[in-house]
């Protein structure tokens, strides 16, 4: 306490200078706005820099969760596409059909085989069925194939078995599609009638005749075309619209009628 | 006793002066001399120093009243009178530190030098707080010279009228 004292009185000019001094500085800035507004602005460029920096930083950590909310609204926004009713006027009665979308993400994903699958984190519990179509935000990507409680497993559009209804979207001719298992990012398109009139780069789509997916879903562009062994059909190379090296976050179209279809073939 | 109303005295004079004559000079445009400067210059040496400091805050602060300034002559003069030891110290060395100095009779080139870097700190601080802005500091360097110059020839002058003849 003696030495703070002592501290205080041998410099107690040096203290009363500075405090007078801030008392001006203060006055200063209180009552010139332009001192004051200059002031506050160079500190405010600062602290906006410092801001900034710890954003590029933190926001990493919040990827995942920004992520899921923009898979739920495009989930809506695709069910909303798939649902719409200007979208059905001219559609034939068949066609009227409503799909659930579920956004789901990828587990597993396989494309170095001939016969590919991929698993996703979503099942039976949020009622995922096996033959739901499932597409990314580019285009189809494959099929439903087994469903536990958690997880469903998807015959890939790249896997030797996989057969599709496809049809060329300026002409409407329609065709098989498989895959060869040679290029994962080709897929051959068969049965389409040779006065198709094809020109390399046309658009490829989902057929609407499966009921898995609805009609006019992108599956991708004419590479080359071929007559294939009987003459009488093409034959064609497709290059997929989605990279399915690299897909993440997927949707599963749930037909909502498709057991009242089918019960009418049995 | 006298001393003291003498100096209160010469206060009042100069800060009126100045309020009222010597603020509305404009020289050039918007040269003003500042001899309010001279009270905080030539202030008797046998001084209380925490109570100088405080009477060169009062005098700025009233400086600021009459020109409708915020508080920029009071901490311009409230610096220049904190540090006027170490310029005492610099300039008259052994003479300042044994307290045999007297104003009235200190060298010429001593009196020159010791006048004119007070002015130029006091003017410096001065208008680096009015201007306020990093980018126009060759402004505030130019103003700062031109004013002190000004300054500098109107507080010799009034050196030799008030110090020198009460030698």
């Amino acid at each position: 306490m003696q030495r703070i004292i002592y501290f205080l009185t041998r410099n107690k000019d040096f203290i009363l200078f500075i405090s007078l001094l801030s008392i001006c500085l203060s006055i200063n800035l209180n009552y010139n706005e332009y001192n004051k507004s200059k002031l506050l602005n160079s500190s405010n460029s600062f602290f906006s820099s410092m801001y900034n920096t710890k954003l590029t930083i933190s926001k990493y950590f919040n990827l995942e969760y920004q992520n899921r909310l923009l898979t739920e609204e495009n989930r809506k926004l695709r069910y909303q596409i798939y649902n719409s009713v200007d979208s059905l006027k001219y559609k034939s009665e068949l066609e009227k059909i409503s799909y659930d979308v579920t956004s789901a993400s990828v587990i597993k994903n396989s494309y170095s085989y001939s016969n590919n699958f991929i698993t996703i984190d979503v099942g039976k519990k949020d009622s995922i069925e096996v033959d739901n179509g499932v597409i990314s935000s580019k285009g189809v990507v494959g099929i439903i194939d087994k469903t536990s409680l958690n997880y469903s497993r998807i015959i890939s559009i790249l896997n030797t078995n996989f057969l599709l209804n496809a049809k060329l979207k300026k002409s409407g001719y329609f065709g098989v599609l498989s895959w060869d298992g040679t290029n994962i990012n080709r897929v051959q398109l068969k049965d389409i009638p040779k006065q198709a009139n094809v020109v390399i780069g046309d658009t490829i789509v989902t057929g609407g005749n499966s009921l898995i997916f609805p009609k006019g879903i992108l599956i991708g562009y004419v590479d080359s075309f071929k007559l294939d062994n009987s003459e009488n059909y093409l034959e064609l190379e497709i290059n997929l619209a989605t990279d399915m090296a690299n897909i993440e976050n997927l949707y599963v179209l749930n037909n909502n009628n498709i057991k009242e279809i089918n019960s009418l073939d049995e | 006793m006298n001393k003291i109303v003498y100096n209160i005295f010469l206060a009042l004079i100069l800060i009126l002066s100045q309020g009222l004559f010597f603020n509305n000079i404009n020289l050039l445009g918007s040269i003003n001399p500042f001899i309010y400067i001279f009270f905080i210059a030539y202030f008797p040496l046998k001084n209380n120093r925490s109570l100088f400091i405080f009477l060169a805050f009062l005098v700025g602060l009233i400086i600021d009243i009459f020109s409708d300034t915020h508080a920029i002559h009071a901490a311009a003069t409230l610096t220049i009178a904190f540090l006027r030891p170490y310029f005492m110290k610099l300039y008259f060395g052994i003479a300042y530190e044994h307290q045999v100095i007297k104003f009235n009779s200190i060298e010429l080139k001593q009196n020159l030098f010791y006048l004119l870097s007070i002015i130029l700190i006091h003017h410096l601080i001065l208008f680096s707080l009015e201007i306020f802005d990093i980018y126009k500091i060759l402004l505030v360097i130019k103003n700062a010279f031109s004013t002190s110059i000004f300054t500098f020839i109107t507080i010799y002058i009034l050196f030799e009228l008030i110090i020198k003849r009460t030698k």
